[in-house]
């Protein structure tokens, strides 16, 4: 068999299994929304549930939802892009650099579940006088601990891209390394940084078993961060498992889809605008 | 010659166990141009990133003797080094245009130094632009990205935007590099007219461009100074052979 003949094949191959790829995604998608997106209606947005959500709409859950991603997130940005900053801009590439990079590396990698443990016995039983036990504070800062490394490292990569010419144009006109830091890196790096927040959002959002374990899971509209909640992915995992009603399941995972496809969207947008300021 | 305004006195420097330069012995008088030659690897940049202090950014540098600005030594420890900064503003080698807009480029370095009130802002960067020859470009265009500008329109601003910052010595490491030899001229042009208000320091392999432009030249060779004179005077009667082996291209 000749090389060109190998090649063609190979190709053959290769362009099957990516429209494979293509069309099971488009599959799965295109089911739920034909089975979902016919329940969805300004009804079901906004009322309440009623028979544990079996019926009614999905309200509590969109607040739940926002209440746990605005809270988790104004706790981890801060923190995330500080480190970040930390590490590119005032450490060198040392020993504890490489400590902290390996820290969040690993944390990374361990399941979901087992920051739902965590939460659970931190923050839930231990500090249930600070966090209300199963609460919104509490889920959101366990959703903290697991969105950390993905809100650090595209901080750190965003930073590392910004040239030293520009941190060395800046200190030579007489700027303080803060300055510079404020003023010119940080509005430099900011796409890459939102790039990491939005990506971290999207873990909020689509999270289900760590909040399982840490969020409570009632319908009720919380009052404070530390009431109980339930965010639109621990619905539908709990109204498909204690109900049976697959047509609110099938709802909510349209508005699901729909809410992680917007995220994921301006994600990339934000992506490709950090990429074309460079270039 | 008046007294210098700048004087390195027994100057060395070591990047680690690596020593760069060895006892640098240089006067610059005030409002010249200086130009500073040598092949590649010389020196050259080290020195003259010596002379605002960004050399403490590299990790491992250490250095020996003095350098006296005004008659203080700017390695002394009471040294700002902000404020020397101020003083001694820098132009690099690639144009660093911030991804801001023209305006904001230029106003950077005021905003930084306190600066808030907009119509003073306005005028630093009009009177910036201007003194950079680069005003009638982009007048139009202030609030569009820096980034657009070509490759000698972003070194003229970036020239501006030291001149913002009111600096009394202006360092430049090859500021033509990178650019083609139209935007060459126009740059050079530019530094002969900051001569009248401000001292000049400017690293280049381009010895005619050190014919043309400066007053005083220095040749270095390996991390020497090998002679410093009247630039035309080192251009036809230098007093040193590898001076002169140089400037007729027997090497570098
Ligand atoms: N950051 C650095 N660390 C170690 N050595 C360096 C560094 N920068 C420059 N050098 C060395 O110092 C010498 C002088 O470099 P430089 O001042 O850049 O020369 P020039 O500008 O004349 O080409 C060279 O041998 C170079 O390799
Ligand atoms: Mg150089």
């Amino acid at each position: 068999m000749n090389v060109l003949r190998k090649q063609k094949i190979a190709f053959a191959c290769l362009s099957g299994l990516g429209l494979l790829t293509v069309c099971v995604l488009i599959f799965i998608i295109g089911y739920i929304l034909s089975q979902g997106l016919t329940m969805i209606n300004i009804e079901f947005l906004t009322s309440k549930p009623r028979k544990m959500g079996a019926e009614g709409g999905i309200f509590p859950a969109i607040i739940g939802t926002l209440y746990l991603v605005i809270t988790t997130m104004i706790i981890a940005t801060p923190i995330g892009v500080g480190a970040a900053i930390y590490l590119n801009e005032y450490t060198s590439r040392g020993k504890i650099t490489s400590v902290i990079r390996f820290a969040t590396e690993a944390l990374a990698g361990i399941p979901s579940i087992v920051f739902g443990l965590f939460g659970f016995a931190f923050f839930v039983i231990l500090l249930e006088p600070v966090t209300g036990g199963w609460s919104i504070l509490s889920a959101a800062l366990t959703g903290v601990t697991m969105v950390l490394p993905t809100i650090v490292r595209t901080a750190e990569e965003a930073l590392k891209a910004v040239p030293d010419s520009l941190r060395e144009g800046s200190l030579a006109l007489g700027t303080t390394k803060w300055q510079t830091i404020k003023g010119l890196i940080l509005p430099t790096a900011m796409p890459g940084i939102i790039t990491g927040i939005i990506l971290s959002i999207g873990r909020v959002v689509g999270e289900t078993a760590a909040f399982l374990l840490t969020l409570g899971g009632t319908l009720l509209i919380p009052q404070s961060l530390m009431d109980g909640s339930r965010t639109l992915s621990l619905h539908l995992y709990m109204v498909a498992m204690e109900t049976g009603a697959m047509d609110v399941a099938f709802g909510t995972a349209a508005v699901l889809i729909i809410l992680i496809l917007i995220i994921n969207l301006t994600a990339s947008w934000f992506f490709r605008r950090l990429i074309k300021r460079f270039s | 010659m008046s007294t210098p305004q700048i004087a390195a006195k027994n100057l060395d420097l070591f990047y680690g166990e690596f020593q760069a330069l060895h006892d640098i012995n240089l006067n610059i008088s005030e409002k010249q141009i200086t130009a500073l030659i040598g092949p590649s690897g010389c020196g050259k940049s080290t020195f003259l990133r010596t002379l605002n202090r960004m050399n403490d950014l590299v990790k491992g540098v250490s250095i020996k003797g003095e350098i006296q600005i005004g008659g203080e030594n700017i390695y002394d420890k009471s040294v700002n080094v902000v404020e020397l900064r101020k003083k001694v503003g820098m132009v690099f080698q690639k144009p660093n245009p911030f991804p801001m807009s023209i305006y904001d480029n230029i106003a950077y370095g005021p905003r930084a130094h306190g600066i808030k009130k907009k119509a003073q802002l306005n005028e630093i960067v009009e009177r910036s632009l201007k003194q950079a020859a680069l005003w009638n470009e982009v007048k139009d265009r202030l609030h569009s990205s820096a980034l657009g500008l070509s490759g000698g329109q972003q070194q003229r601003l970036c020239i501006a935007r030291v001149l913002a910052v009111e600096p009394e010595i202006v360092l430049m490491d090859e500021p033509t590099s990178a650019l083609d030899p139209l935007a060459t001229l126009k740059v050079e042009e530019l530094v002969n007219e900051l001569k009248q208000q401000y001292t000049i320091v400017i690293v280049t392999h381009n010895m005619q461009q050190a014919a043309r432009i400066s007053d005083i030249t220095s040749f270095f060779l390996n991390g020497k100074i090998v002679e410093t004179d009247i630039t035309s005077k080192v251009f036809t009667n230098p007093s040193n052979k590898q001076t002169e082996d140089y400037i007729t291209g027997k090497f570098g």
